[in-house]
């Protein structure tokens, strides 16, 4: 329990680390949202300040990052100069639908990473192996955005599957099946970028740690008591090389979210990547640190599982952890 | 000495594709500005061997487009004039690398322009404009690398040199960097920095802000490597003969690091390229008339492009090279250096 207390600390301080920073590089911003305004002689400095005052960018950093820091607490994370709202609900529905992505993103990926990187690394050094991990380093250098754009271009010209957004038009309309269809349809593109651009790396990582424990002692040892191979593969040698692979799980879920963030900027889906991209644009401060922040608990979110996994699957630290 | 080869063969290779974007004046046919406005979207022009007759040319040839009938944006080969390709013509003037002044190209069309790759929206020549912009995104990808493993360097050197609270609180923003995403990093730089400057500036801003995300693994590694060495007996001897920490740091510390900053300069250099291709991609990086391979993209977000003219894709395809190059150059630096090949996983797992 010790462990998990220390992790989720860790995790706290992970976030406030990320707010301060984002704050302190927001410190730095020549101008700000209502600098526009400035420069338009309708518009009285007074009204300018007025507005500057009433949303306290005149005040000093501290003062505003205490400011903030009270109103998250309260579960507000500020405010939208843009959409002239508060930010929370505006960003609850984009990261749902980065989250959705993500998340169906993550378990593709997994999902074919760990028969493939198992399998290559059975049969080590075979034809098979040497094919997958050709593949797998030729979509190792391709970037996320050639990837992407390439999917969106056969998709655009085949028809094949629907691009740019969530939903059809008439969505409403639907059946809640055809409502789920429609979705599904529309998110096979970008869930396909994203697990395609995390996958190679996942499945050279499984390789390397399954590979190198079948090669330990203890392996040979059971082997040379005629434990058949499967059994092997499945019974000993997965469980010992969990260890790596889950620690790989959480610093998946970060270049994952770096990856959703373009895809989605590249196919249009309604999600936190061009509602960030706008308020940058826009100048939208708190947008910005808010939509920064929430994906940090997202991933903070996805490093805690990992954790929690990593103590249920590793006798190891749960021994280390109550030794202390 | 297999490794050593493949080293070389790796080098050579990237060397191969340095030579070609650094010499764009002399490889690219045209002015990557000049425009041609009859020429909108003009798709890849095909090389010819074989003319309409039948007839086999050993200099090879195209045809012109133009327009087909009734149709604004449908080309067709014109097939009554062959325009002849010809080597190391005289053509549009730039200056070499900078500073030397030259008219000479590879190859150009006789009487008319080619477009081997297509042409844009103002019938600039796609291919000249992909190597002129491969020039800015390396440069970027390169300059940004050299800051962050600047940065990285002197901070897992202070790190790793000095410990106690230095090393808890440098590590400890470390972590912080490395948890973010780095996109997510990137745009938060990004976010709170001047939007419209000129080019020169933009691009200054680009390789500070990409410089600036990556330098926590760099220094994560140098100070592993610090750890071990500033234990070994020859530095302990140098202490003893009275060294400075200045002078041990340089002369026996920093040279035993280079192993792991040039592996990491191989891994570093390409990501960064596609960091700079991304933020010009989304308008936030190098702005027009200049060409960089993230900006020669950011077309294909109009649907009309999208849908009509693929070939202005290509220019996504020019990174996939000098990735492979650098991640090959990579992987035969860390075979090389085996004996130094620290954990990569300690960035991932913090336990």
């Amino acid at each position: 329990m010790r462990y998990l207390l220390r992790r989720t600390l860790h995790a706290v301080f992970l976030l406030f680390g990320v707010s301060l920073l984002t704050f302190l590089f927001s410190a730095l911003t020549p101008g700000n949202y209502f600098d526009e305004m400035r420069l338009n002689p309708q518009i009285a400095p007074e009204t300018v300040a007025a507005l500057r005052a009433q949303y306290q960018l005149d005040r000093p950093l501290p003062v505003r990052y205490l400011h903030w820091l009270n109103a998250v607490a309260h579960g507000e994370l500020g405010f939208s100069f843009a959409y002239n709202g508060p930010v929370g609900p505006l960003l609850w529905v984009r990261a749902r639908n980065t989250l959705l992505l993500t998340m169906a993103a993550t378990l593709i990926a997994w999902l074919l990473a760990l028969p493939l990187g198992i399998w290559s690394a059975a049969r080590f050094g075979r034809t098979l192996d040497r094919v997958l991990s050709w593949t797998t380093a030729t979509l190792l250098v391709v970037p996320d955005l050639v990837l992407a754009l390439g999917l969106l271009i056969v998709a655009v010209r085949t028809g094949w599957f629907p691009t740019g957004g969530m939903v059809s038009v008439g969505f409403e309309g639907l059946s809640s099946l055809q409502k789920f269809q429609d979705l599904a349809m529309h998110m096979v593109l970008p869930v396909f970028a994203l697990a395609l651009a995390a996958l190679p790396t996942l499945v050279r990582h499984v390789r390397a740690s399954v590979a190198e424990v079948l090669d330990a002692p203890f392996l040979r040892a059971a082997r040379s008591h005629g434990i058949p191979d499967r059994k092997l593969l499945f019974g000993y040698a997965l469980r010992a090389a969990a260890n790596p692979l889950i620690s790989l799980f959480g610093f998946s879920l970060g270049a994952l979210l770096s990856g959703s963030l373009l895809v989605e900027v590249v196919m249009s889906w309604p999600g936190l990547g061009p509602l960030l991209l706008e308020a940058i644009l826009a100048r939208d401060l708190y947008v910005v640190i808010g939509g920064v922040l929430l994906s940090m608990i997202f991933l903070v979110g996805g490093n805690l599982f990992a954790d929690v996994l990593l103590y249920w699957a590793d006798p190891r630290i749960r021994i280390a952890a109550s030794a202390k | 000495m297999k490794q050593g080869g493949k080293f070389t063969k790796w080098l050579v290779f990237l060397v191969f594709l340095h030579v070609v974007v650094a010499g764009a004046g002399f490889f690219a046919p045209y002015d990557p500005v000049e425009q041609d406005r009859e020429r909108p979207y003009l798709p890849p022009m095909r090389v010819h061997w074989v003319d309409a007759q039948g007839h086999f040319h050993l200099r090879p040839f195209f045809y012109p487009l133009r327009l087909r009938e009734g149709s604004f944006d449908q080309y067709e080969e014109g097939t009554d004039a062959a325009v002849p390709v010809h080597f190391f013509t005289s053509g549009a003037r730039y200056h070499l690398l900078g500073n030397l002044p030259s008219r000479l190209h590879l190859f150009g069309g006789a009487g008319a322009r080619i477009y081997l790759l297509g042409s844009d929206a103002y019938g600039r020549d796609q291919l000249s404009r992909i190597l002129f912009g491969g020039q800015v995104s390396l440069l970027a990808g390169l300059l940004g690398a050299g800051v962050t493993l600047l940065l990285g360097a002197l901070i897992g050197l202070a790190a790793g040199y000095y410990g106690g609270w230095r090393d808890d609180l440098l590590m400890r923003a470390a972590e912080l960097f490395l948890a973010l995403p780095w996109l997510y990093l990137l745009f938060a730089l990004r976010a709170f920095l001047p939007l419209s400057v000129g080019p020169l500036e933009a691009f200054l801003l680009v390789v500070v802000v990409i410089g600036m995300v990556g330098w926590a693994r760099p220094a994560r590694l140098v100070r592993g490597v610090v750890l071990t060495v500033k234990e070994r007996d020859f530095v302990r001897a140098a202490r003893g003969f009275g060294a400075s920490d200045i002078y041990l740091l340089r002369r026996h510390i920093l040279p035993e690091t280079a192993s792991v900053l040039l592996t990491q300069a191989a891994i570093l250099v390409p990501q960064f390229v596609v960091a700079e291709m991304t933020l010009s991609f989304l308008g936030l990086g190098v702005p027009e008339p200049m060409s960089s391979w993230g900006n020669l993209l950011a077309t294909l977000q109009q649907y009309s492009v999208l849908v009509s003219y693929w070939w202005m894709y290509l220019p996504a395809l020019a990174i996939v090279p000098f990735f492979l190059g650098y991640l090959g150059l990579a992987s035969a630096l860390q075979e090389r250096f085996g004996a130094y090949k620290i954990d990569e996983k300690s960035g991932w797992s913090r336990t």
